[in-house]
This record gives structure tokens, C-alpha cells and sequence, in this order.
């Protein structure tokens, strides 16, 4: 295999040596390009891997329904009835409608945003208070400190338990104070926390300011019937969550006698629209840095083979000298390939490790993504794998410029010239 | 060893044509050392660089030992020359930037020998021309004598069927000139066909055969009592 020849290698690594200067100068320019290349990747990796952070624990394929009042009459029913969603919607929705993974109601205490006073021992705070199923977890991840979330046997035996988000916390107990365990008061029903959780820099729905309290309680200690808030639905993957929203609407509509192009008695909030934004846009912006980076790879390679075409040029007379003594035009042509491969790909490896280097001294200074969208920005492997061999593809392609130009010079020639 | 009949080849010069060879029959044995003479512009050059087979003629037939040496493309040709040929050029044409011995081992390389037996054999011919002492130096390290010497030794390492020397002289002064044609003497007495093209009379003497080519045609070919340069058994 001419790969192992150790001769070929000596003479393109004495060619090249041979004007170490004009080599550097070369391989500039691809190395570069390659800088170039890797720190744009890596910077929409980061940004894309920022953004992942910032929603991580929410369901991207997730929805959020509420009920409002209408704006249309229908049926008899004037315009700006307050329609209200019942428990019994939640298995109605998720029968009709197989798409629905997840379907998790809440019921809020009060209106929308509306703050309670919860007390503790002398201490208050204005909080919101929901009426949860333990499913809303798979929904809205909550980080917690300390303690636990809600789960099924809270929901099965209502039990006055809650979870207090850090804010809350902080408001009600001591620095340092145990909180599990102990009871703080909603509208005169105690409830014991069982768990803590801590806001994150991800998107947050519900505030830090706020407790969660069985659904079932709920409506036990606070009266509410089978009067439902809102609903917190996940679809399943794969399906367009634009497609079921419709559905859950279409159906919600029929059953309250909602005009079906009232367009406000159901409020709807797509999550998937703001992923499937973010996402578009790290993509685009991933392949808008791989269109530029190989471009100026192409020009960095471009460049190598210009040089080439020159020492080809300077090189007339000792390549006429080689096909005197035998070098056939495929010797000739390989070797001249073999150096622009050489070349480009040494570079390419310089370029690639200080562009690596420089990702990790920006990873080191901002790759928290605490201050704006940016972690671990690096290049993955299939990333750099491509962009190696299309450099290196290239360098063979554009090597045989040079490389032809040679062989076409006829030794008689060559040897003629001074 | 050579036989050519009938060989022409014409240059075209913008709209004229030049026909530099017109009709040349020429046989040379093995172990024969034979000088092209002639003036600029006979056509001896020409005829060099068709038996080295670094230009085609337009018609006639060419046999170098035996094998008809026609239709060749680079490749054929590449191989033929490594095979069968060995050049020396006036201006040595050594590559400046590999030692004596990376130079001579050059042709070897291009018939793909083993570099452990490359590095030996042309260690030997520089031996052969008295340059063992020199194999590590640069061309640029060396007089233009020692280039020729490293050049004839180049030639000969490939262990070609004939030598094609063109002018070895002609870029050195006579005392040079003498110890190369002394080497290529020493060479022929080892058997090998030689031709030497030049236009300096002496030289040419030195040689067993002059043929004498004027406007494309050979005028004169006769043989000769050979001057040696240095008188020995």
C-alpha cells in the first residue's frame, strides 16, 4: 500500500520542509478556516445546549388549556358566560382523544394569579395555592431541596399535605428552620409540608412563590366541588400538539355550547411552539456557521492549492528531472496530491486544536449558561468528522489542479528550462 | 543495442514547419561508444532526446534492444526510460536539495527496489566515480566536475541498457572535462553502450565512433582510434 511508503512520506515531508516559511504561510489560512469553523459550531452548539438547560424539565410537547368566558352567543346563551371546566372533562378528553399522554388538571385557589395569605405561626405570606395530580411532575419538573412531590396515595387519601416552593419557604420559616413536617395554614386548613422545591433558571409557570396541594384535598378542604382550573396536557411524541389542541378545543367547545368560532372562551398555551422556535432557530443557526465554516475552508484549501500550482511552477525542472529518471505521471500526480492532503489536514488538526482549546477557555468563563444561553460549547464527533473529511476530500480535489498541471509539463521541456 | 531507420521529426514554429531530422538510419551495437557531432541547429539534440525517448519522432522506426519503442504514452514511456536509459545532461540536473546519494538513488526508487538496497547500490556507484566521501553532501556542496561524476553515477545506478550523455562536457573547463570523459571511458571498458552528444572535437576523439549530423542528416560516420585519457591496461 503506497499509504506505508516510507519514501513517499520522506519526500513530501523534504519538500515541505524545504521552505518551512512558505508552508506556515500555506497552512494559515486553512488553519484559520478551521478556527473559524469549529468556533461557530460550537458556539450554536452551546447556545443550543443553553437553551436545552433553560427548558429542561418541561415537556416540549406539552399544552396548557384554560377556560375563560365567551365572546360569542350561541345557542341561546349570551356572550361573556364564564364557562368553567369540570374534573369529569379531564377522562373525557383523554377517552376521545388518544394522542393525550399526559393529562394533569389543577385547580387554583382564587382567580388566576390570585395570592392567598398562608400562615405559620405568627408568619405569612401571599402565595398561590393549587390543587394538583402528581402527573403535572412529568409535565413542569420541579427541583426539590428537600422532601418529596406529590404522589398517588396523597391524591387517593387526601391528605393535607403540601409542597412550598423556596420562596415561600423563606417567607414562612427561619433560615435553616426544619419545614417537613410542619403545618402551615391555607384559609384555616393545615397542611403539612412534605416537600420543598427550588426555582430554577428553567422556564417557571407557576412562580416560586407558591404551594401544592393534592387535587383531591383541594377540593375537600376548599369546597371546589368538581370545578377544574386548568388542565396541563402532554402528547404524545411524534404528534403535532397544534393537531390535538384543536381536538381538545373542538371537543370542549361542543360540550359547553361554545360558539365554534369563539376564539376566547378556551385559552390555549402551545409549548411546542416556542421549542419548535428555538429549535428552528439553533438549527439554522448551526447550518448557517457550517455553510460559512466550510466556505472558508474551501477558500483556506483553495489557497494550498494556489501555492502548490506555484512550487509546481518552481519545480518544473526537477519534476522534468523525475520523469527522466522514471517517475511515471501517476508518481508524480500522487505525490503533489499526497501534499496537499498533507497539508490541509495537518492544518485542519492545528486549526481544530486550538479552536478546542479556545471553546474551553470560553466554556471555562461563560459555559455555566447562567448569565445567557451558552453551555458546553463544543463540537461533537459526527460534526468534526465531516468537516475533517470534507476538507480533506476537498484538498484531494483541488490538489489535482496542481497535480495535472504538472504531469502536463513534458520532461523535454522541463529539463530545457534554467 | 539501438537501431533506428528512417527517423524524421519536424518542429512546427508559428506557421512554418522546421524539419529538423530528415530521414535518419543509425545502428549501435552493445559496448559501442559513439559521438554525435554537430553544429547548433543539425538536429543532434533532437536526436538525443528521441533515443531518450523524452520526444517522439514523427515517423521511422526506433528498436532498443529489440523492443519496438513506439506508441508511448507518459506512463510507457516513464518506464521504458527507467528501464533501459540512463541520462547525463550538460547542466548535471541534479535535484539541489537531496544529498549525492539520495540523487543516485533516485532512479532506483522509481523502480520500486527496497530502500536498504537502494542506499547500497548507489553507495557503490558513488564508489564506482570516486565520490563515496561525498554521498551525504549537497550538489550545491559540491565543483561541477563532482556534479557530473554524481550525475554519471545517477545514470548508471538504474544499470541501464544504454547511456545517453548530452554535452557532458559542455559546463566544464578541459581538466573536468577529461576526468568525466575518463569515467565514461572506464564505464564503456565495463561493457556499456554509450552516446555522447557534443560539438567539441576532442572530446569526440575520445570516443571509438563519430557520427556526423548536419541539417538533419548524418554526413560522416566512421570509427575511430580512441584517445584514452589516462593510459592504462
Amino acid at each position: 500500500m503506497w499509504l506505508f511508503d516510507r519514501d513517499l512520506w520522506i519526500e513530501i515531508f523534504h519538500t515541505l520542509g524545504k521552505n518551512m516559511f512558505r508552508t506556515f504561510l500555506t497552512m494559515l489560512g486553512v488553519i484559520f478556516a478551521m478556527i473559524i469553523l469549529v468556533l461557530l459550531l460550537g458556539s450554536a452548539n452551546g447556545m443550543s445546549n443553553g437553551f436545552d438547560k433553560v427548558f429542561a424539565g418541561t415537556a416540549s410537547n406539552s399544552l396548557f388549556v384554560w377556560s375563560r368566558s365567551t365572546s360569542e352567543p350561541y345557542k341561546g346563551f349570551e356572550r361573556g358566560r364564564r364557562i368553567n371546566f369540570r374534573i369529569e372533562d379531564a377522562e373525557i378528553l383523554k377517552r376521545n382523544i388518544p394522542e393525550i399522554e399526559v393529562l394533569a388538571p389543577r385547580i387554583e385557589l382564587g382567580n388566576h394569579r390570585d395570592v392567598v395569605t398562608v400562615y405559620r405561626k405568627g408568619q405569612k405570606s401571599g402565595s398561590s395555592v393549587y390543587g394538583d395530580y402528581p402527573e403535572i411532575d412529568n409535565i413542569t419538573k420541579k427541583k426539590l431541596i428537600e422532601g418529596r412531590f406529590l404522589n398517588n396515595s396523597d391524591i387517593e387519601d387526601s391528605k393535607k399535605v403540601c409542597v412550598i416552593g423556596e420562596e415561600t419557604y423563606k417567607l414562612l420559616f427561619e433560615k435553616g428552620e426544619n419545614a417537613i413536617g410542619e403545618d402551615i395554614r391555607i384559609n384555616g386548613v393545615f397542611f403539612s409540608v412534605v416537600g420543598i422545591y427550588k426555582p430554577n433558571n428553567n422556564i417557571n409557570i407557576d412562580g416560586e412563590n407558591a404551594v401544592f396541594v393534592p387535587f383531591t384535598t383541594f377540593q375537600k378542604a376548599f369546597n371546589s366541588g368538581d370545578r377544574m382550573g386548568w388542565m396541563a396536557i402532554a402528547v404524545e411524541p411524534n404528534t403535532e400538539v397544534p393537531i390535538v389542541e384543536n381536538e381538545i378545543k373542538k371537543l370542549l367547545k361542543i360540550k359547553y355550547d361554545i360558539h365554534p368560532d369563539d376564539e376566547r372562551a378556551i385559552g390555549s398555551f402551545d409549548m411546542s411552539e416556542i421549542f419548535n422556535n428555538i429549535s428552528s432557530f439553533t438549527l439554522v443557526l448551526k447550518g448557517f456557521s457550517f455553510f460559512v465554516g466550510i466556505f472558508t475552508l474551501l477558500a483556506g484549501v483553495i489557497a494550498i492549492s494556489n501555492i502548490l500550482l506555484i512550487t509546481v511552477k518552481e519545480r518544473t525542472k526537477e519534476i522534468g528531472i523525475r520523469r527522466a529518471l522514471g517517475a511515471t505521471p501517476k508518481i508524480v500526480r500522487r505525490q503533489i496530491v499526497v501534499e496537499a492532503i498533507v497539508l490541509t489536514a495537518f492544518a485542519g488538526l492545528i486549526g481544530f486544536a486550538m479552536s478546542v482549546g479556545i471553546l474551553a477557555v470560553l466554556d471555562s468563563l461563560w459555559g455555566s449558561g447562567e448569565d445567557f444561553p451558552f453551555v458546553d460549547p463544543m463540537v461533537s464527533i459526527p460534526q468534526f468528522t465531516i468537516s475533517f473529511s470534507l476538507m480533506v476530500g476537498l484538498s484531494v480535489l483541488i490538489g489535482l489542479i496542481p497535480a495535472n498541471r504538472a504531469v502536463k509539463v513534458r520532461p523535454i521541456e522541463a529539463l530545457r528550462e534554467e | 543495442m539501438i537501431e533506428i531507420k528512417e527517423l524524421h521529426k519536424s518542429y512546427q514554429m508559428g506557421s512554418n514547419s522546421l524539419h529538423v531530422l530528415k530521414g535518419i538510419n543509425f545502428t549501435a551495437k552493445e559496448g559501442e561508444l559513439v559521438a554525435i557531432m554537430g553544429s547548433s541547429g543539425s538536429g543532434k539534440s533532437t536526436l538525443l532526446n528521441i533515443l531518450g525517448m523524452l520526444d517522439v519522432a514523427d515517423s521511422g522506426e526506433y528498436y532498443l534492444d529489440g523492443v519496438p519503442i513506439k506508441d508511448l504514452n507518459e506512463t510507457k514511456a516513464a518506464k521504458y526510460r527507467n528501464q533501459f536509459l540512463g541520462f547525463v545532461f550538460q547542466s548535471f540536473n541534479l535535484i539541489n536539495y537531496k544529498s549525492a546519494l539520495e540523487n543516485v538513488a533516485l532512479p532506483l526508487y522509481y523502480q520500486k527496489i527496497g530502500r536498504k538496497e537502494r542506499q547500497e547500490k548507489a553507495m557503490k556507484y558513488l564508489e564506482q566515480v570516486g565520490l563515496k566521501e561525498w554521498a551525504t553532501h549537497l550538489p550545491s556542496e559540491l565543483s561541477g566536475g563532482q556534479k557530473q561524476r554524481v550525475a554519471i553515477a545517477r545514470a548508471m545506478a538504474a544499470e541501464p541498457k544504454v547511456l545517453l550523455a548530452d554535452e557532458p562536457t559542455g559546463a566544464l573547463d578541459s581538466t573536468t572535462s577529461y576526468e568525466v570523459m575518463d569515467l565514461i571511458q572506464k564505464i564503456n571498458d565495463q561493457g556499456n553502450t554509450i552516446l555522447v552528444v557534443t560539438h567539441e572535437e576532442d572530446i569526440a576523439h575520445m570516443c571509438k565512433r563519430i557520427v556526423h549530423l548536419k541539417d538533419g542528416v548524418i554526413v560522416e560516420d566512421k570509427k575511430i582510434k580512441q584517445v584514452r585519457v589516462t593510459q592504462n591496461v
